[in-house]
């Protein structure tokens, strides 16, 4: 099992990485996107691994099949050709330079002594854990109101693009179709 | 009623008068300022003479009496009381100041109207005599320095009264900064004694003093001589004397209380009440003595020439403060004080007389176009005539008893020095009779002036307003001079004022007869009586040879003048022309006004423009200032470097950041 | 597996996420990196939880997809608005900050 639990640990992991490195490596956005797809589908299964199945579940079905395509949609809309992928400016050619300085500080960190607290076996886990049931329970109880509020974030949200993206023609034109 | 509270009540109505005019500025109809500053001027001459009869009551051993108030200054080493010191000296000078600026006041509440400065002008006048009262009340040198400086500032504002004429205006800043250099001396010397003696008092330095300074100790020398820089400055002495005749800017009043009869005399009142120190460093003293007398001369010599009819009262003044300085400083003190009153007496009357005229004339000053009011106006011509011939030290008048005995004095002094000063105030005495008399021959004699045409037929000359100076129009709204002219012989508050000051003249001088009477001396004897040289007069044979001379001189001079003005007109003309060179030089005041202001006044100035162009636009402005803004400059134009606006830059920034706080935390748990 | 590898993981797709939002320049890819970012939030979480076997971390990591999926969809919508204003679509474009 450890073995088998390893290989796709690997593999998971190399399709991660390696979508990540599509998203901001490929010049055409639409290759991007899909990219993205490709490292939420290797995300998930990370999460399966890790014993968490609705929430694997949820990252397919919400992330993957339903903001990506939102993406999608805007892709084809916006466009957006090809662009150089040098960036502009002097300081941002250094920009890759320190996200590789965050990576090293951030893995000294997890493997150095600091982290020495990581179990590597992981703690006891009953059969349910990360199932619906034990999702829905813990949301609807402990967790109601982060619940809730998330759901009036959407609202919001949704609302926010609305406004943001509606054609502008003047008042009068909002007047007319009123009816005044 | 106690000494001390004469004392208090003299300083106390004329303040009270003031305040009571200026603060009812509006409410004060038609002359009544003019009544209530007169009235407060009375009470105060009421009280001087209350304070004279109480310092008589008393036997001559305590006729020195010091009033206390209350502590002024009390801090570390110095104790200075606020306090009046009535004694001879001072009583007799507030009869005077009292005495004349009461009828001056009266003078002027008919001179004064119709000017818009009326009520200003009133509780001026009575600031002004407050001031002096004070100075001559003091009885320690911080009260005379207040008392000096408030004087000096009550001349500046009357000799600028009419503010809004330039050559006013510049004449009293003149007047104010050769004042200040004055205090300055006065001030440096009242330090000088305190570092010596310990005290400001004049009670405690006159005692001290001999105990401090030897006979001409150094120190004692230059406090003298900064004494006498106050004095000079204040009495219009060389070399601080140039501010004088500017001063006739002012009104005919201002000229007669403040320049003839009070402020100019505090110089000699001043060497008069520090006359221990005097005494203690002779060398002050005759050098005060040659500086008078060379003042003496000088203006003398100029009162010859000049056609501005008040002008040449103003060096009249000049002169016969020369003489009294000289007085004082030969320590002949109950002659210049003499002298100081009499001259009070018929200078006051000249000015009053010159201000009739010159209302007559529809306010021009100049002689050259005068002439022949005699008939015109008899009353000024009588007083004018008697005020000229006690000026003159014509015989009987008071001027010949009092100049007479400081030239007395002089020669009885004796040594190489007073002679000789006695002998060139001899000659003055006889240019001034010249002189007072060249005023009255061009002035009422002679050919009429055409407003005296005018006036005979009962017409008051009413010309169009000019500066009598530079001849340029001025309206008659505040700031400048009133719309109407008031003459003596029409307006009876003038006559009232002249009138006793012409008995005074006449008959002043009953009070130091030589032989005769000694009232003045024996009453001022208590002042002096630590001087060595009070009791040490010329024997009356003497003084009546002096008298005799100086009366004949007198007569000489008025005779000479009648020559040349009466009998034989167009004379002086000649002489002008063949003599070009010494009446220029004479007539440019010996050129002091023009040397003073390429020493002093022509740098000072061009230092000022080199600052304003250099220290000030360049170091100050472009240097300092612009180096300072520059600096703020560069600062923020480097901090708006960041400001780029693109978002990847502020992400960046962002990154930065948590890198940094990582590495800290990665630092801080290792 | 060690959990460890997995925040090892979760890093490099953070800083993988971090390079792209910083040096593309296509508005549509910066947010594609930032959902890289927070998808390497989600796999931390998800791990830790795994970890202490408290399933609070997983509640927290749903909570975050709801959060991308909000920012997403008003980063598109700002997207679609600069489309229609004609501003071409460039992050550089939107300098009015710029002091």
């Amino acid at each position: 099992m450890d073995v088998l639990e390893g290989i796709c640990f690997f593999i998971a992991a190399l399709l991660a990485v390696g979508g990540a490195a599509g998203v901001v490596l490929l010049r055409n956005p639409f290759f991007s996107v899909l990219a993205l797809v490709l490292h939420l589908l290797a995300l998930a299964t990370l999460f399966l691994l890790l014993h968490a199945q609705f929430l694997a579940a949820a990252q397919i079905i919400v992330y993957a099949g339903a903001v990506m395509v939102l993406y999608l949609f805007v892709a084809a809309y916006v466009g957006g050709g090809d662009e150089p992928f040098m960036p502009s400016g002097p300081l941002l050619t250094l920009a890759p330079f320190f996200a590789a300085a965050l990576f090293a500080e951030l893995a000294i960190a997890a493997l150095g002594s600091g982290l020495s607290a990581i179990n590597s076996e992981g703690a006891k886990i009953d059969p349910g854990f990360g199932g619906p049931a034990q999702f829905g329970e813990l949301l609807l109880k402990r967790f109601l109101i982060p619940f809730e509020t998330a759901s009036y974030l959407l609202l919001i949200a949704a609302v926010g693009a609305v406004v943001l993206a509606r054609r502008r023609r003047g008042l009068e034109h909002l007047d007319e179709e009123a009816g005044i | 009623m106690s000494t001390g509270t004469w004392g208090w009540l003299i300083l106390a109505f004329p303040l009270a008068g003031c305040i009571i005019i200026a603060l009812g500025w509006r409410l004060w109809p038609g002359r009544t300022a003019g009544w209530l500053g007169s009235l407060a001027i009375a009470l105060a001459f009421a009280s001087s003479i209350g304070a004279f009869l109480s310092l008589l009551s008393k036997d001559p051993e305590h006729r020195q009496v010091v009033a206390n108030a209350f502590d002024y200054i009390n801090i570390a080493g110095l104790h200075v009381k606020l306090s009046v010191l009535v004694d001879p000296l001072s009583v007799v000078m507030c009869l005077i100041v009292s005495g004349v600026s009461m009828l001056i006041h009266v003078y002027s509440v008919a001179y004064m109207d119709s000017d818009r400065g009326y009520v200003r002008f009133f509780s001026y006048l009575n600031y002004f005599v407050f001031s002096m009262l004070l100075l001559v009340l003091a009885s320690n040198f911080v009260i005379l320095i207040v008392g000096w400086a408030f004087v000096g500032a009550a001349s500046y504002l009357l000799i600028s009264f009419w503010y809004r004429r330039a050559t006013a205006v510049r004449a009293g800043i003149k007047a104010f900064v050769m004042n200040v250099i004055g205090d300055v001396g006065l001030v440096i010397a009242a330090f000088l004694l305190f570092d010596k003696t310990g005290t400001l008092d004049y009670a405690g330095v006159f005692a001290r003093a001999p105990e401090v300074f030897h006979h001409n100790d150094g120190v004692l020398v230059a406090a003298c001589l900064m004494l006498l820089v106050g004095a000079f400055a204040k009495s219009a002495q060389l070399p601080l004397h140039t501010w004088l005749p500017d001063a006739m800017e002012g009104p005919t009043p201002v000229s007669a209380l403040i320049h003839a009869a009070t402020m100019v005399t505090a110089g000699v009142y001043l060497i008069a009440r520090t006359h221990p120190l005097f005494e203690l460093a002779p060398t002050a003293a005759d050098i005060a003595a040659i500086t008078g007398t060379a003042t003496l001369f000088m203006a003398g010599t100029i009162a010859l020439v000049v056609t501005d009819l008040k002008r040449v009262i103003a060096y009249s003044t000049m002169s016969q403060i020369g003489y009294m300085i000289v007085g004082v400083s030969s320590f002949g003190y109950a002659a210049g004080i003499f002298h100081l009153m009499t001259h009070a007496f018929f200078k006051a009357l000249l000015f009053m007389g010159a201000g009739s005229v010159i209302s007559a004339m529809g306010g021009i000053q100049n002689m050259d176009r005068m002439g022949g009011f005699r008939r015109a106006m008899p009353f000024t011509f009588v007083t004018f005539t008697i005020g000229a011939l006690a000026l003159s030290g014509f015989p009987l008048m008071s001027g010949w008893f009092s100049k007479d005995s400081i030239i007395g004095f002089e020669f009885h002094r004796g040594g190489v020095l007073f002679p000789a000063l006695g002998v060139v105030a001899l000659i003055t005495a006889f240019i001034t009779a010249f002189y007072a008399f060249r005023m009255v021959f061009r002035t009422f004699f002679g050919e009429q002036a055409p407003e005296a045409v005018e006036l005979e037929e009962g017409q008051l000359a009413h010309g169009e307003h000019v500066n009598p100076l530079t001849g340029e129009a001025e309206d008659t709204e505040v700031g400048f001079p009133g719309a109407d002219h008031h003459i003596a012989e029409r307006d009876w508050p003038m006559r009232a004022a002249m009138a006793p000051l012409a008995l005074l003249s006449v008959v002043g001088g009953i009070v130091l007869i030589p032989g005769v009477t000694d009232w003045f001396e024996a009453f001022l004897e208590p002042s002096f009586k630590d001087s060595k040289y009070y009791s040490n007069i010329p024997g009356s044979g003497a003084e009546w040879l002096g008298l005799v001379l100086g009366g004949l001189i007198a007569i000489g001079g008025i005779g000479l003048a009648w020559l040349l003005y009466i009998r034989r007109r167009g004379v002086t003309l000649r002489l002008a022309e063949r003599f070009r060179r010494p009446h220029d030089f004479l007539s440019h005041k010996w050129y002091f006004d023009e040397a003073y202001d390429a020493v002093f006044v022509r740098p000072i100035g061009n230092f000022g423009s080199f600052s304003r162009r250099v220290i000030e636009s360049r170091f100050v402005q472009g240097f300092i200032v612009g180096g300072a803004v520059g600096v703020v400059r560069a600062g923020t134009s480097a901090a708006r470097a960041v400001q780029t606006g693109y978002v990847r830059a502020y992400a960046l920034l962002l990154v930065i950041g948590v890198l940094a706080l990582g590495l800290y935390f990665l630092l801080q748990s290792s | 597996m060690d959990v460890s590898w997995y925040i090892v993981l979760s890093a490099l797709i953070f800083c993988t996420g971090l390079a792209g939002v910083l040096s593309r320049r296509n508005p549509l890819v910066v947010l594609l990196s930032l959902e890289l970012l927070l998808n390497a939030g989600n796999l931390a979480l998800v791990a830790f939880s795994r970890m202490w076997g408290n399933a609070d971390g997983q509640i927290f990591a749903l909570v975050v997809m709801v959060v991308a999926a909000c920012e997403v969809v008003v980063g598109l919508g700002v997207i679609v608005a600069m489309y229609r204003n004609r501003i071409p679509i460039d992050v550089d474009e939107m300098s009015e900050l710029r002091g």
